[in-house]
């Protein structure tokens, strides 16, 4: 009797040692984001039940007066639900070719070289980037230089297109790396199976490579439009802040009206709005790839 | 964003190398070395943030070597702070805003680290209201003479007979026109408003800011600047809203547009339509007839500010004339104070843009603290952005 309990209270004391060991490696990261994710997030969920104080800011109240305002945003709401995936959308299509070269069809010895020129940008803030854009599409840049073959007052910046080129330009490395992931691990053989049963070039590309790839597609896609979802930099620069997205209406309500209870009643929404939509887009996924589980890279 | 002017003047090398054979001789002092060298400033930076020198180790009278000044972009001479240092040993951090709002929603937030920042008349009674501003000590501002100042521009700085800020200049809110590609001459509010939805089309700027904004929208039908009547912000609404498809931007910074012939007219601040004019002579800056905004920015010091002495310092030294000249020939906005105005070329006095013509500043309001805090308003501009 005493000799059985022996080993059994042994394996008790390092499972508990294991579970302490755990813990006390999961403390930093559960404490980072207790006080860096959680409490702020308690907070705005506070100031989203409170009132505007007269002269801007928050007074404590409980009202749902923010949430019931939440229409006179709606245009903006509805202007990032369609940003998010078009953006995202555009971002894939010109991606897709350029990942589908790197993993398939680049030589050997340049692949890293190229993987590096599409990271590299990344390492200047997107700020100086975006502003970069300005000056290139501004009235001294590219239709300086068409002025000289004869067409002239052309008008680029503060355009949708420049607001298009300046989301694809700013977030296409997120969406090359995850496809170029996925394509990369394709099993060569399901190819060369596909043709040597009479698939055509067009259907082994849908029927394989698209579909075996498309976990990564899922994943640069919902990285992508979580991202444009709180977007509001590139719309005003480029755009000329005539386009007014929900980052832009949260930007103006704490900075210019200074309408915090309001603003978190918005950045609240977003976030329930965000969760909902991803939720719907890794089902979707889930689904088309097989019952394989997305992991976001 | 802070930002240091200093960032591009670093020590040369030689001077580096000079200076350190100085300390080595004992010609100068530990303090002066890492001062004219700039490694005090890097060194007190990093003994406050790890906490190794606690700010109240500063006696009194000791002005640090360290403050924060929260100000309006192109606003300064970055040479005044160079000499402020020079003389006093404090290197001054510039941050630089694009509202009122946003200074005042960090001041709000406390901890702004500024220890003097510059609002615009129509906030100062509120930052009085919220007890974010100092009574200013006028023994430490030995240099500001209010007999000198005209009452017009400074009375906004004065609470109950309190002083709480002192003025930096005054200036007005027109637009600026490129007459190169807007031939047709102009001189009021509705034209501005009929150009950019005719010649101008697609070419032309308004503020992101509501004030301006809506507040010149008022004046195409002659109301008020600070109105907050309900039907005349609707009809304002109305026409922002049928603008809004022909406006190039909706931006306080149209300096840059303005400058590479994207955009041909805007709405603009004196400063700003002084500093377009100088360089591409072709922008004029036009006053409504209407009427519109005139504006006093004034130096105040917040209750919170890590470092008053330098702050109250650095005012004084600001307060100077044969200082305050510098600042109004390189900022180019009028002077509040005749001493500087004394001080200033005949050919600025003499510019139009600068010191318009009496009959021109008469019908201008200053702006008013309910209209700059009004939610009526903020939606409306919300509307007008999100169309």
């Amino acid at each position: 009797m005493s000799a059985g309990s022996q080993p059994a209270l042994s394996m008790r004391g390092s499972l508990f040692r294991k579970n302490f060991i755990t813990a006390l490696l999961l403390a930093p990261a559960a404490l980072w984001l207790v006080v860096f994710l959680v409490l702020p997030f308690v907070a705005i969920a506070i100031f989203s039940v409170g009132e505007r104080a007269p002269e801007g800011g928050y007074q404590a109240a409980l009202t749902f007066a923010q949430y019931a305002n939440l229409p006179a945003r709606a245009t903006a709401f509805w202007n990032t639900m369609v940003l998010a995936p078009a953006g995202a959308l555009a971002c894939l299509l010109v991606a897709y070719p350029v990942a589908y070269y790197l993993a398939l069809r680049a030589p050997d010895r340049w692949r890293l070289i190229l993987l590096a020129l599409i990271v590299i940008p990344f390492w200047t803030s997107l700020l100086m980037r975006t502003y970069a854009w300005m000056y290139i599409l501004g009235g001294r840049g590219i239709p300086a230089l068409l002025a000289y073959v004869g067409i002239e007052d052309l008008r680029l910046i503060n355009t949708p297109g420049a607001v298009l080129l300046g989301i694809v330009y700013g977030y296409l490395p997120l969406m090359i790396l995850p496809i170029y992931v996925s394509l990369e691990r394709l099993d060569r053989r399901l190819l060369e199976a596909s043709a040597d049963l009479g698939a055509t070039p067009l259907s082994t590309f849908l029927g394989v490579t698209l579909r075996l790839s498309l976990p990564g597609v899922m994943t640069g896609f919902s990285l992508v439009m979580i991202l444009l979802l709180g977007e509001y930099l590139i719309p005003t620069l480029l755009g000329g802040g005539k386009v007014f997205f929900i980052g832009n209406a949260l930007v103006d309500l704490f900075l210019q009206s200074r309408n915090w209870p309001f603003g978190s009643a918005i950045a609240i929404t977003l976030v329930l709005v965000s969760v909902v939509v991803l939720t719907v887009a890794n089902r979707i996924s889930t689904r088309l790839s097989g019952a394989r589980r997305v992991d976001l890279i | 964003m802070p930002k240091s002017y200093r960032d591009g003047l670093p020590i040369t090398p030689d001077k580096f190398v000079d200076q350190l054979m100085r300390l080595k001789r004992g010609s100068i002092s530990r303090r002066d070395f890492l001062g004219l060298t700039g490694l005090g400033v890097a060194t007190a930076v990093m003994a406050r943030e790890l906490g190794i020198m606690p700010t109240q180790a500063f006696a009194a009278e000791n002005l640090g070597d360290r403050m924060s000044i929260a100000t309006w972009p192109n606003y300064h001479d970055p040479q005044t702070f160079e000499n402020f240092k020079a003389d006093t040993g404090v290197a001054v951090e510039v941050n630089v805003f694009g509202s009122n709002e946003e200074m005042l929603a960090k001041l709000q937030a406390g901890g702004s680290g500024w220890s003097l920042f510059v609002p615009t008349n129509y906030t100062i009674s509120t930052y009085k209201k919220l007890g974010i501003i100092e009574a200013l000590d006028m023994a430490k501002l030995g240099n500001f003479d209010g007999k000198s100042e005209d009452s017009r521009f400074t009375a906004e700085g004065t609470i109950d007979g309190t002083i709480y800020a002192v003025p930096k200049n005054w200036g007005t809110t027109g637009f600026a026109v490129n007459t190169k590609k807007l031939t047709k001459p102009m001189s009021s509010w509705k034209e501005f408003w009929d150009t950019a939805m005719a010649e101008g089309d697609g070419r032309a700027m308004v503020h992101d800011y509501q004030l301006t904004t809506i507040g010149n929208a008022l004046k195409y039908h002659g109301y008020s600047f600070n109105s907050l009547k309900q039907d005349e912000l609707a009809k304002a609404e109305e026409l922002l809203l049928k603008v809004k498809p022909h406006l190039f931007a909706v931006s306080s910074d149209y300096q840059p547009g303005m400058r590479a012939g994207d955009a041909w007219m805007t709405m603009c601040w004196t400063n700003d339509g002084a500093q377009l004019h100088r360089d591409i002579p072709e922008i004029a800056y036009v006053l409504g007839k209407e009427g519109g905004e005139i504006w006093t920015d004034f130096y105040a010091i917040p209750k919170d500010a890590p470092n008053k002495p330098a702050g109250y310092a650095l005012l004084n030294y600001l307060m100077n004339p044969k200082v305050a000249v510098k600042e109004h020939l390189a900022n180019g906005a009028p002077s509040t104070d005749a001493r500087v105005n004394a001080l200033l070329p005949k050919e600025v006095l003499d510019n139009p843009i600068l010191y318009p013509a009496a009959d021109l500043l008469k019908p201008l309001e200053f702006g008013a603290a309910a209209t700059l805090t009004d939610p009526g308003r903020a939606e409306l501009m919300a509307r007008f952005k999100s169309a």
